[in-house]
């Protein structure tokens, strides 16, 4: 720093000192992740608690984003198996969805996915789930014959095409599904950050700055909007993926 | 923008924010966890539940018309049935009252005319009957009044029976012949 000024916000941010003693289990992220499982479980818990015929308004609630998660995703994108995989389906989305959307939700305001960590602990279930179904159904040696040696392909090409596919499914599908999520949690927030804290410093500044000021806060407020629109897209995307990696493991051919 | 302010924040010794804390991971984990043992028991069975409860629901009630449905057409069929065997059997009667009708009036007939017939017989036989008794009272008197009455003019008794009869024959055939 040359000169004191405007510090934009950066990744330091993002790093949170234990609320209480010295745990990492006291953090911010931490305690919302928990929090955010208190949450989904008490909601759906309460809203599918009667499970009758006519909903009520919170059984509604519930019901419209479990069929969402079991038609939308499941039923449309595995197929007839899809049943044994919704419970997975809908924790991953739920929890994806509640996680991000504290990134705009007052007092809160931080979207707990943009620490690494949590979208790489779904990102490895996702990831054994696949590999385990597709290894239970085909068998270790012709899934790995499947997914290496595509048929219809010139025998040549295989040389090429062969590495790529294995790569693509033991490294390069579990790293983009959780780098996806992370970084999109992570840009959204700095944005977010660096406007309000930019609208923030230049209110200190003399009165004809203080008009860039308003304009400041009022993108944050819009990008704010706009960041819950991300927030739901990379829940639903991130959910999308682990569904047709789960049908493709069941397909027949890869 | 935000890949300059990475650069410095990095440059600001602050950990890599690609770099994944494992504590994190763990915490992840189980939360994940958690969470999907919770879903998995309590949630999804009870929203699969009301899915299926309203499924029967719905094609309990169409299966429940459905029966009614062909009940009725049972009835309605039975009762036609009915309907058109009781038409057949008023039919029958009908006939079979007409079919009696006409025997007994036939019979009634057949005996009214045989009673007068006999009627006409005895009646006639009586008139017959009394006719020769008449006849024979008459020509009984008759002859006996001419004999008495010739024999008084002639002088002569024909009081012999046979020879009486025989005059009076005589004298009746004469009248009928003259006649």
């Amino acid at each position: 720093m040359a000169q004191p000024g405007f510090e934009p916000p950066g990744s330091g941010d993002f790093i949170f000192t234990p609320i209480f003693g010295n745990s990492i289990l006291a953090t911010k992220p931490v305690l919302l992740l928990f929090f955010s499982v208190i949450l989904i479980s008490v909601f759906f818990i309460a809203s599918s608690r009667k499970a009758a015929v006519v909903p009520s308004k919170l059984q509604f609630a519930g019901e419209s984003i479990y069929s969402f998660v079991r038609d939308g995703i499941g039923k449309d994108v595995i197929g007839h198996e899809f049943q044994r995989f919704v419970p997975f389906l809908f924790t991953i989305f739920t929890f994806i969805l509640t996680n991000n959307l504290f990134g705009i939700i007052p007092f809160m305001q931080f979207p707990t996915m943009s620490h690494i960590g949590f979208p790489v602990s779904i990102t490895i279930f996702v990831y054994l789930v696949y590999h385990y179904v597709a290894i239970k159904k085909h068998g270790l040696g012709k899934y790995l014959k499947d997914m290496c040696f595509m048929p219809g392909i010139p025998k040549p090409m295989y040389v090429l095409l062969a590495p790529l596919e294995f790569l693509t499914y033991f490294a390069i599908r579990p790293l983009t599904l959780a780098m996806r999520l992370f970084g999109n949690m992570f840009a959204g927030h700095l944005l977010l950050m660096l406007f309000t804290l930019g609208g923030e410093y230049l209110l200190g500044s003399a009165w004809v700055i203080k008009i860039f000021s308003a304009i400041s806060f009022s993108l944050a407020i819009g990008l704010s909007f706009f960041e819950m629109g991300i927030q739901c897209l990379q829940a639903y995307i991130f959910t999308l993926l682990a569904a047709l990696y789960i049908a493709g493991a069941l397909a027949d051919e890869h | 923008m935000s890949k300059l302010l990475l650069i410095r924040a990095s440059a600001e010794a602050a950990p890599s924010p690609v770099i994944p804390n494992v504590a994190e991971i763990i915490v992840g984990l189980i939360a994940f966890s958690i969470l999907f043992i919770l879903l998995r028991t309590k949630a999804v069975p009870k929203f699969e539940k009301a899915y299926s409860d309203r499924t029967d629901a719905i094609q309990g009630g169409l299966e429940r018309a459905e029966v009614a449905q062909r009940e009725a057409e049972i009835a309605l069929k039975k009762y036609n049935e009915q309907l058109s065997d009781a038409r057949g059997e008023a039919a029958k009667i009908r006939e079979d009252a007409r079919a009696q009708g006409a025997a007994i009036i036939e019979e009634l007939r057949t005996k009214a005319q045989e009673e007068s017939a006999r009627i006409t017989a005895a009646a006639v036989a009586a008139i017959e009957a009394e006719r020769q008794q008449a006849l024979n009272s008459l020509r009984n008197e008759v002859g006996t009044l001419a004999t008495d009455l010739a024999s008084k003019i002639v002088g002569e008794a024909l009081d012999d029976q046979v020879r009486q009869s025989r005059i009076v024959d005589r004298f009746l055939s004469d009248m009928e012949k003259s006649k």
